[in-house]
């Protein structure tokens, strides 16, 4: 596989890198201590294109590739968790089903407001008693004419309370099992829709969580996304496309921690040495640095082919699995070099140890990965 | 109606500065940046394309990486880049450059309601020659400083900055203003815009395209043509963090007579 840059996406990651200095750094601490939605930064992002990186023009998208996007995040998670997770749901998990699996009437009213970021998407899967079991879903929705009627509820949903656009499975058919998933479009201002209560999470606390409420909820038919029956097969598509945004998320927190653990063991002395010339901080930080590095050829692989539509379910599954514990190990590694400092808010490292430990668990946990994986290869 | 921007890659002085035998700045070895003030000049460019819809076009003079500016600036929103290169043109002074910028400008074409915008100066030689001395070969009008420009009709009304105060001035397009910082904040390039930079137009114009414009000469281009001898180049030594000292009372100016005393300086 070929890691060269092409000279756009050198261009753009350069731009993202300054962005993410200027514009999303600034505000990381302050957003995650006040768990305060970056409502700012997405109208900033959204003007430089970077809420539809990789759809074609004609849907208002920048036109850009999958390995774009996947920088961004990467990018701005070297900075902010949570800024990363809301380009990253709003880009995977509601653009993506739209643009795969929408009608081209369906495209051309959602896609131009979501891509160019005036509307904000989210996904609803998860339900209280349908997590990593997602084939357990409880919200039904019944044909009534013109239009189906949901009821039930959603949980832990990203972006839920400042979206406007939902992608959302629903039982069409409860005797079918996964076959009775449909998936629908959801509007915030359709009758019968409310969002819940807002989760107090242990990291990506500037990201908006929280439950959606369905009380005979009207949805018009043309709103089913897909064919009737076939919403199982989209979640799981559209999680796979959903990994390599997480996977990048989780590589963009790694890298980030191993920046600032660099930058401090240079700078802190103790027993007259700066940290950085203990070989205890240099091994850890070359193995720190090298496990994001393998990291990064992962979510890089997975995200080359998707763009080239190859088959990529395995790669995405490895690609987050991988990130995701590198992520966790790193931080809290970094945490540990920065000693008592590392455990403040004063330093960055804390908090991309606790934003970190949601990619282990989002978007398919740690174990699902390991389940598509080994599934993959046949081992059942 | 278009504007031509003229754009220089500088060295990013936060790196080192390496220096040629002759003096002259070792370019090919140090990180580049877009000269900061040349960024004010490209967002009020934009600014007034974003406003008029006209054209704007990237001048600048450098070895052939310096394309990969020019396309930065193009997905910025510039439409197209002008890249001066040849081994004829290198080591040129502010004269020399200028005299072939504003060759390559003519050459390109300029018209009535046309606006050429610099930057004040670069980083690296900081001479704030290079944008007057091509007004005064193109023999067009030029306001430096520039903190504010309003175009109406074919008149730009410009506010320049000075150290105590500020001056308006009326004048007639075509015509140069060189752009300070104060201007505006430089945009950030777009998505959509670097997957579209690299298929916009990029002019080509080396010493065969110039030679024969009357600016053009082998007495004032080049290391030859330029008048400047360069007496000695280095790098100045780093300052040393300054201590703020907050407070107007008598504890604190003895504070700081006591820190001068015991520096040796009074």
């Amino acid at each position: 596989m070929d890691f060269h840059l092409t000279k756009e996406q050198l261009l753009v990651r350069k731009m993202y890198r300054e962005f993410a200095e200027n514009e999303v750094k600034p505000l990381a601490a302050e957003i995650d201590e006040e768990e305060r939605f970056p409502a700012e930064t997405v109208e900033k992002m959204a003007k430089l294109g970077m809420m539809g990186i990789y759809f074609p023009k004609e849907y208002g998208g920048a036109g850009g590739d999958v390995l774009s996007y996947a920088m961004c995040v990467e990018e701005l998670a070297k900075v902010c968790g949570t800024t990363a997770v809301v380009v990253s749901a709003h880009t995977s998990l509601c653009c993506a089903p739209i643009f795969e699996h929408g009608t081209e009437e369906q495209k051309k009213k959602y896609l131009p407001d979501l891509c160019s970021g005036r509307k904000l998407g989210a996904f609803g899967l998860t339900e209280p008693n349908a997590g990593t079991d997602a084939s357990g879903q409880q919200t039904t929705a019944v044909l009534e004419g013109d239009h189906y009627v949901l009821n039930g509820s959603k949980c832990f949903i990203t972006n839920g309370n400042v979206a406007d656009t939902f992608v959302v499975f629903a039982m069409t058919d409860k005797k079918a099992g996964n076959h009775g998933i449909s998936a629908f479009i959801v509007e915030k201002s359709f009758p019968g829709f409310s969002q819940g209560k807002h989760e107090k999470k242990m990291g990506i606390r500037g990201s908006s969580t929280c439950d959606l409420i369905f009380e005979d909820c009207i949805v018009p038919k043309e709103n089913l996304l897909g064919q009737e029956g076939k919403g199982f097969k989209i979640a799981m598509q559209t999680l796979d496309g959903g990994r390599i945004g997480i996977a990048s998320q989780a590589l963009g927190l790694g890298e980030g921690a191993v920046e600032e653990a660099i930058k401090y063991t240079q700078e802190r002395i103790q027993f007259h040495r700066r940290l950085s010339q203990f070989q205890n901080t240099q091994f850890q930080i070359a193995d720190m640095h090298t496990h994001m590095q393998a990291a990064q050829f992962l979510v890089y692989s997975a995200a080359m082919k998707k763009q080239n539509h190859e088959p990529y379910s395995m790669d995405a599954a490895m690609a987050k699995l991988f990130a995701a514990e590198a992520a966790s190990d790193v931080t809290r590694r970094a945490v540990q070099l920065f000693g008592g400092y590392g455990y403040t808010r004063e330093y960055p490292v804390e908090r991309m140890m606790r934003d970190a430990k949601i990619t282990e668990i989002y978007e398919g946990t740690s174990e699902v990965q390991r389940m598509v994986i080994s599934s993959h290869l046949g081992v059942k | 109606m278009k504007i031509l921007v003229t754009v220089k890659q500088v060295p990013d002085t936060s790196g080192k500065v390496a220096v040629n035998p002759d003096g002259t700045l070792d370019r090919a070895s140090m990180q580049t940046i877009i000269n900061p003030d040349d960024m004010n000049a490209v967002e009020a460019a934009l600014k007034l394309k974003d406003d008029l819809g006209c054209k704007v076009v990237a001048f600048t003079m450098g070895p052939p990486p310096a394309e990969g500016m020019l396309r930065e600036l193009m997905a910025m929103g510039v439409d197209e880049g002008v890249l001066i290169t040849a081994r004829e043109f290198g080591g040129s002074d502010t004269y020399a450059t200028s005299q072939i910028i504003a060759a390559a400008i003519d050459t390109y074409g300029v018209e009535d309601d046309d606006i050429i915008l610099a930057g004040r100066q670069a980083i690296d030689g900081d001479t704030a020659q290079v944008g007057p001395q091509i007004a005064e070969k193109l023999h067009l009008p030029q306001i430096t400083y520039a903190g504010d420009i309003k175009k109406e009709g074919s008149t730009l009304t410009v506010k320049r900055m000075l150290e105590d105060g500020y001056m308006t001035i009326k004048v007639q397009t075509p015509c140069m203003v060189t752009c300070i910082k104060e201007l505006n904040t430089p945009r950030y390039l777009s998505v959509g815009g670097a997957f579209e930079a690299y298929s916009k137009p990029m002019v080509i114009m080396d010493y065969a395209a110039l030679k024969d414009h009357p600016l053009i000469d082998a007495t004032t281009i080049g290391l030859k043509g330029s008048p400047t001898n360069i007496f000695k180049s280095f790098t100045p030594p780093q300052k040393g963090v300054g201590m703020m000292l907050p407070g107007a009372d008598k504890e604190t100016t003895d504070k700081l007579a006591g820190i001068l005393a015991t520096k040796h300086i009074i």
